[in-house]
């Protein structure tokens, strides 16, 4: 089998302007009374990917998710699923499965009839129910616990049966509703490479909504951030880390040191903006804010260079301060250093030996110092 | 010392429902039974042979010699006994199907409820409970009498020209248990409906089922305990209903409850009745067993 960084490498119909999106979601508004849901959102989805929706819950992700399946219908817009509008049919109808957040998993039947339930709708001949269900109990491994019941079953292995029964129809799109939120944090991890390597052996569509910014990031192609009803980037993971399009997004992914400031000056392909707290930054930048507006600039930990010395690119990208907290984290360690003006920043640094010689200590005087290329400018 | 008070009180709680059981089941039960293998006697009390502590051992064991199954095998002979059996199961086996299919749709629809009227609603379900049993049963011979409200509403209305006899048929019957055991069948109902996962009926449709399919594939058998103990709290008191039948049904129904009282009262025939009522209690303990199997089958499921 082909790893699936050499298949991933070269997915991103996203950026090829002829190719066509499976899924549309356009301009659709939800309305709830007075609560506005999702608010007049767009997105394009490709075929075989691995799309996740992340926000905060009551960002609309799961209302958006849910007229995917069916069971709600848009107050205004239109969804648009391989060339056809979904208007007005109904969930079973629809050739897309769910996977629920509850896994919904029928108590009176077997783990095998909860497979075959789907494939019996349809009218499928016996046999071809018995081989399906075979083989999706075989995908999920759970070929031993046929003739179980739900509540027989752990946690893991319920989650699997839901994953077997939502995929033994063969959608072409699967959504997934926080599908690996009742799972504790090893289970989790390794369902997220599962999931994914399933996606790719089954070359489908996947849409997976979540609040947890780490299970997106790995599992999926691109990422939709949400908040209020609307989207507020769509990115791949790297994109979405390094290059937030807004404070929000810089935020709500991953831990960052925001500095508020001016622009004080607009070079080639960089420019300097002069930060409140007191030092000059200097970043690149290919679409400059005009000399004198107000600009963020934006820079996570990892990127932050802890150290006793002046470096060279001072009094540009450095500031002086003092250690004010250590977390040690075995893999890394997170310094909260305290700046001149009294904003406290993050830092951390890979513990990549084992035995650090005079290690940095609590109100120890510090520079911190980056790389023009570490941050980005918020213009927001 | 605390543990040991407590322990006392843990058998003390338990002792209760056993002593309940045994001073107001048992001991009753078997006095009916001991006077079911008596004979008839025109004495105080009406039956043969009366134990008396002052003829001792020997007068006990000669009194125990009198007893017979005669009572039994005189139920067999004569078809009356037959006849009110069966007719009584026949009634009350109509009136829980009409029961159940008035309930249900009830019940869905109070589960379906928003949460907010869910409270009012079942008040309303057990707002009868209020007045009197036997006042509303005589209200529906008001109700269903030829001159009665019923039969004016229909002739008012034109759908008749002339009144429907109603009252003292089978139908009043079937009418009166439907409406008086109506909340002791959406409750049960209700409750297994209230707690179930909304998500599991659109998991149904998502897989490819009609709204009308998934209810039944899905939701209907999910609530066939409730479904099941309410059908048993409407069946098993209306096999032995009395009021109901004496009040609304005619000369020719034939219920068990009625022939009971007859043999009690008007014949006074101790021995005979108290030969009906086992054998009647009898043929409740199945159901009863069947009952319960089915609550510790939805416990288990539940766990």
């Amino acid at each position: 089998m082909k790893s699936l960084g050499s298949i991933r490498r070269s997915f991103a119909p996203w950026a090829d302007p002829t190719s066509i999106p499976f899924i549309a979601v356009k301009n659709v508004t939800k309305k709830f009374g007075d609560f506005v849901a999702v608010d007049d959102l767009s997105l394009n989805i490709y075929p075989r990917e691995f799309f996740a929706l992340l926000g905060a819950s009551g960002c609309g992700k799961s209302t958006l998710l849910r007229m995917l399946a069916g069971f709600e219908q848009p107050t205004s817009g239109e969804i648009v699923l391989d060339g056809q509008s979904l208007a007005g049919i109904p969930p079973y109808k629809r050739p897309v499965n769910m996977m629920f957040q509850s896994y919904a998993l029928f108590p009176h039947m077997t783990v095998e009839n909860n497979i075959a339930f789907g494939l019996k709708q349809d009218g499928m001949p016996k046999a071809d129910i018995a081989e399906r269900v075979d083989q999706m109990l075989k995908l999920v491994k759970l070929d031993k616990f046929a003739k179980r019941k739900p509540h027989q079953l752990s946690g893991g292995q319920r989650q699997r049966v839901a994953l077997a029964r939502s995929l033994a129809k063969r959608p072409k799109v699967l959504l997934l509703d926080e599908p690996l939120g009742a799972l504790d944090k090893k289970l989790r991890e390794e369902t997220q490479f599962e999931l994914m390597d399933l996606q790719q052996e089954l070359g489908l569509t996947f849409v997976v909504v979540t609040h947890d910014q780490e299970e997106a990031m790995t599992m999926a192609d691109r990422i939709a951030v949400m908040a209020h009803g609307k989207v507020v980037q769509v990115a791949t993971p790297p994109e979405i880390y390094e290059a937030p399009n807004s404070r929000f997004v810089a935020d709500f992914i991953g831990d960052v040191n925001i500095f508020d400031g001016t622009v004080s000056a607009v070079g080639n392909g960089t420019i300097e903006i002069a930060t409140e707290t007191g030092f000059t930054v200097r970043v690149a930048s290919t679409e400059p804010p005009a000399v004198g507006a107000k600009a963020g600039f934006a820079v996570r930990p990892e990127k932050i260079r802890v150290g006793r010395d002046q470096p060279a690119c001072a009094p540009l990208n450095a500031a002086q301060g003092e250690i004010w907290d250590i977390g040690y984290l075995g893999d890394m360690t997170v310094f909260h250093v305290k700046l001149k003006d009294g904003k406290v920043i993050k830092a951390s640094s890979l513990n990549a030996v084992r035995a650090v010689e005079d290690p940095l200590g609590y109100d120890q005087e510090v520079w911190i110092s980056f790389d023009e290329n570490a941050g980005v400018v918020l213009k927001d | 010392m605390a543990k040991f008070g407590s322990a006392l009180f843990n058998r003390l709680v338990i002792i209760i429902p056993y002593a309940w059981l045994l001073f107001f089941f048992l001991i009753p039960f078997f006095i009916v039974i001991r006077i079911s293998l008596s004979e008839t006697a025109v004495a105080m009390p009406p039956y043969l042979p009366v134990f008396d502590l002052a003829s001792g051992v020997g007068g006990f064991i000669d009194n125990i010699k009198q007893f017979s199954i005669d009572n039994y095998i005189w139920l067999t002979e004569d078809a009356l006994y037959t006849k009110a059996y069966a007719s009584s199961l026949w009634i009350a086996g109509v009136s829980t199907f009409l029961t159940l299919l008035i309930a249900y749709p009830v019940a869905y629809g109070m589960a379906q409820a928003p949460n907010t009227i869910r409270p009012t609603l079942l008040m309303l379900v057990i707002l009868p409970f209020w007045t009197s049993f036997l006042i509303r049963v005589y209200a529906w011979i008001a109700i269903l009498k030829p001159e009665g409200l019923f039969n004016q509403l229909l002739l008012t209305l034109g759908l008749i020209d002339q009144p429907l006899i109603i009252l003292n048929t089978n139908w009043a019957i079937y009418i009166g248990i439907v409406y008086s055991y109506l909340p002791f069948m959406v409750l049960p109902i209700y409750s297994s409906l209230e707690k179930m996962d909304h998500s599991l009926t659109e998991a149904a449709q998502d897989l490819g089922c009609t709204p009308i399919r998934a209810f039944w594939r899905v939701t209907f058998p999910l609530s066939m305990p409730g479904v099941i103990a309410g059908c048993m709290l409407v069946f098993i008191p209306a096999v032995g209903e009395f009021v109901i039948p004496d009040l609304l049904g005619g000369s020719e129904t034939l219920m068990i409850g009625k022939t009971l009282w007859n043999e009690f009262n008007a014949n006074r025939d101790w021995p005979v009745s108290a030969a009906v009522a086992t054998i009647l209690l009898l043929i409740l303990v199945v159901p009863i067993m069947f009952f319960q199997h089915a609550q510790a089958k939805a416990d288990g499921e539940g766990r």
